[in-house]
């Protein structure tokens, strides 16, 4: 378990996939002691890339290993009524449960909130679904791309598009998941730092489709503004413009206020075309926006993709590479900032993982001894035996019967 | 055009979580200020120091807008970013302005501040400066880049930490440009940084220290896309851009629906899905093809299968072929446009949407915190502040200046 500012809060996770365990993963690696409950064929994510070596083992899935770091693993048959029983021993000692099982699922098993808190009234739990507990969706089935397009934030991809004859998509990756974990990790540490004021603990209705739809706010709210719906054409265009430089990379360069205006001019060298109507007032180049783009695009045929971002960034304007995986890694900024960390894995051994984007001052605050994520029922024993006292050959007998 | 219109809103209570923390917000744009109304939210009270030297820049315009509006009181991106909040204008150019701000922090609990690197060094507002007058302050800088390394100085607006932190390259069409997104990647950064500050504060309660927190927002986004970079360190790959593909669902992707611009989204994701999914389409010739037996057949042929739903879901609405795959145990949504949002008997059941009054724009709708406690409800519990609206009310009653002192310092332009 890492050493952090999250020591001694104890969290039992019964989740799959991403949002629940990313949720959880952002308070493990702060200290937090994290049991994940897997069902006995393990989580989903195991059975998603990408693998290392590109050998499917679900124990060196990327997706899974990046997502749980810093927990304890451990199984367990919720169909079985012992299983059950085991579940709230383990939530009877814990600050958060965190779980992702559709709306009644839990009430069906003697395992929803009103029971759990007779056992132990401290308490936070936290629900992660599709559209939260009540309303006409609440049973509604969603993956990933339906939440994400049910948020608005499809609606509106890609930004800046020629017209609306093609689909709008959805964000790369699986970026919302990992967006309705955040927005959960805020619920959770906010009802842990209650419950340390005042002992109460209490329940956190999630939804999915909520947490992303809070992203996207302020696009939703400006239909009062424009009395439309902003879309991924004309009324949602976005001042900024990506570039396509001389070695095929791409540079994004931001064309608003005036101040980013002139240094991207000074940049190019105050090109002619730049220093006369109509690119001298923002409004005749919104108007002008088209023709805009295209002489940008040409200035920037003449420059490689690092070169331009420098030239602009060094005349005080935002701009940047659209970096691939491979240039977020290798870049000096994410080298000087020591951002990938190696940590190491019985099965996959030691890989370098994205890190937290935060640096502290404060000694306490830093997150150490990481541990890489558990592998299939890795800490069984030492929960059942050492936390619950079972003893190592009713462990087995627990497998045998299909319990855990 | 009808507005959806929803319910009035009644005075609430603020939420009890950070209820006594008192947070000096020295940030702009969109990064900074979000984050403090979402510490507002869950009970902060949250001071915004503006300056008139340098209007937050959403009170003037936006990157997507434009100046469109009647002057500093009348932004909606201005509202929306800082809801719930106090404003009181102070010149940190001037020495008393700076004295009164430090004045301002040691009466607070975290400093929220996303200026450039080096900025708020120059002010005399220093993390160093201001431990000076509270020991055990938590202040959080977030900027495009972080506040070490070669890049540390850079300027970075939303796009750039999508860009930079590997994002931007991953949203898009398989054969189209990267994508950027909107201002939704500060509004991620805002969360991020909500997150530390409350840990921080946890922290705080247990060991009596604060810290100072240096967020890199490029990070930020990098995080959300770990499994992706880490195919990177594993095997040496870079993805690129999938649009609506998903790595082994088929059918997967947003299809077009009967009205202008209306779109269904539609994953298929095992085999008892797929005969689901037959049937509600009507048992169609071309879906007895063996191939589509298994997944792996179905994601092999996807292109096909995609044209072949095209053609069958064009002659519905979106909201109708939800209901009717939603019936049939598949997920399916309308890829929801605002007004779909606004209107949806769902956000609707679930109080998504409130009206309040702003003191000059009046009457606006936002969207209400999406964390249902069942103890300490989050609440927005105003508008966003006027410029300079609360000046002279914390002058008074936070830092307790008699009204001759109060004009000695609008005197010497310290407030004003």
């Amino acid at each position: 378990m890492a050493f952090g500012p999250l020591t001694g809060m104890k969290v039992v996770e019964y989740c799959d996939f991403i949002s629940g365990p990313y949720c959880t993963k952002m308070l493990a690696d702060l200290g937090a002691e994290v049991i994940k409950i897997e069902r006995p064929e393990g989580d989903s994510a195991r059975r998603r890339g990408p693998y290392l070596h590109d050998e499917p083992n679900p124990e060196t899935s990327g997706l899974f290993l990046y997502t749980n770091t810093n927990k304890k693993g451990i199984t367990l048959n919720l169909e079985s009524p012992r299983a059950r029983d085991i579940f709230k021993a383990l939530v009877k000692e814990a600050d958060v449960l965190v779980e992702d099982t559709l709306p009644g699922e839990l009430k069906e098993m003697g395992l929803d909130y009103e029971e759990l808190k007779e056992l132990n009234p401290g308490l936070i739990m936290v629900s992660i679904t599709p559209f939260g507990q009540n309303g006409p969706y609440s049973g509604y089935k969603a993956y990933y791309l339906n939440t994400y397009h049910a948020s608005g934030a499809g609606y509106v991809l890609p930004a800046a598009s020629p017209n609306a004859d093609r689909e709008p998509i959805k964000g790369g990756g699986y970026v919302g998941e990992y967006d309705i974990g955040v927005h959960t990790s805020v619920a959770v540490a906010g009802a842990y730092y209650h419950k340390l004021n005042t002992g109460e603990g209490q329940y956190i209705d999630i939804s999915k489709q909520e947490a992303m739809m809070a992203l996207e706010r302020m696009n939703i709210v400006r239909y009062y503004m424009i009395g439309k719906s902003p879309s991924r054409v004309g009324v949602n265009r976005v001042r900024d413009t990506l570039v396509q430089c001389k070695d095929d990379g791409y540079v994004i360069c931001v064309l608003y206020p005036q101040k980013q205006w002139d240094g991207i001019v000074r940049a190019l060298g105050n090109p002619e075309w730049a220093m006369k109507a109509p690119f001298v007032e923002q409004k005749e180049r919104d108007a002008h926006f088209e023709e805009l783009k295209v002489k940008l695009r040409e200035e920037a045929q003449k420059y490689n993709t690092m070169d331009l971002f420098f030239r602009i960034q060094k005349e005080g304007s935002a701009c940047a590479p659209i970096c691939s995986a491979e240039q977020v890694y290798n870049s000096p900024q994410t080298k000087a900032r020591h951002f990938f960390k190696a940590i190491s894995h019985p099965v996959a051994g030691s890989l370098e993982y994205p890190g937290l984007p935060y640096r502290f001052s404060a000694e306490e605050m830093k997150g150490k001894d990481d541990h890489g994520a558990p592998t299939l029922g890795q800490h069984n024993e030492e929960i059942y035996c050492n936390r619950l006292g079972y003893t190592k050959q009713e462990v087995v007998k627990l497998r045998e019967a299909g319990i855990i | 055009m009808q507005m959806p219109r929803f319910e009035e809103r009644k005075t609430v209570m603020a939420c009890e979580i950070l209820k006594g923390i008192r947070i000096a917000d020295f940030s702009w744009v969109w990064a900074g200020p979000y984050c403090g109304t979402l510490l507002s939210m869950l009970g902060a009270e949250v001071i915004k120091i503006e300056s008139k030297g340098r209007i937050d820049q959403t009170r003037q315009g936006t990157l997507m807008d434009g100046d469109n509006f009647h002057g500093y009181d009348y932004s909606p991106t201005f509202n929306n970013a800082n809801l719930g909040k106090q404003s009181v204008t102070i010149n940190v150019k001037t020495p008393e302005g700076v004295q009164l701000a430090k004045e301002l922090v040691s009466k607070c609990d975290v400093v929220l501040a996303n200026m450039r690197p080096g900025k708020m060094k120059k002010l005399g507002l220093s993390y160093e400066d201001l431990r000076q007058v509270k020991e055990d302050i938590i202040m959080i800088e977030s900027t495009g880049f972080g506040s070490t390394g070669p890049y540390s100085h850079f300027a970075g607006y939303a796009p750039i930490f999508a860009s930079f932190g590997g994002l931007a390259n991953l949203t898009g069409y398989t054969d189209g440009e990267p994508n950027v997104m909107s201002g939704v990647q500060d509004l991620r950064v805002s969360v991020a940084a909500a997150f530390i500050i409350i840990t921080a504060l946890i922290n705080r309660k247990k060991t009596g220290k604060g810290t100072y927190i240096d967020v890199s927002s490029s990070e930020c986004l990098s995080d959300l896309v770990g499994p992706q970079l880490m195919a990177y360190t594993m095997n040496g790959f870079s993805p690129v851009r999938r649009g609506n593909a998903d790595a082994i669902m088929a059918p997967h992707g947003v299809y077009p629906c009967r009205e202008k611009d209306s779109w269904i989204s539609i994953a298929v994701g095992s085999d008892e899905e797929w005969e689901a999914f037959k049937k509600v389409i009507g048992d169609p010739e071309w879906t007895e093809n063996p191939e589509y037996r298994d997944m792996w057949g179905r994601w092999y042929n996807r292109k096909a299968i995609s044209q072949e739903v095209e053609k069958w879901t064009k002659d519905y609405s979106s909201y109708e072929l939800m209901h009717r795959f939603q019936e049939a145990g598949i997920a399916a949504m309308p890829s929801m446009s605002a007004e779909d949002i606004l209107t949806d008997p769902h956000t609707k059941a679930r109080n998504l949407f409130i009206h309040m009054e702003h003191p000059a724009m009046g009457d606006f709708v936002t969207m209400s915190p999406a964390w249902h406690f069942s103890k300490t409800p989050a609440e927005i519990t105003k508008a966003s502040p006027l410029l300079g609206e609360d000046t002279e009310t914390v002058m008074r009653d936070l830092l307790g200046k008699s009204d001759e002192e109060i004009r000695t310092l609008e005197e010497s332009r310290a407030i004003y």
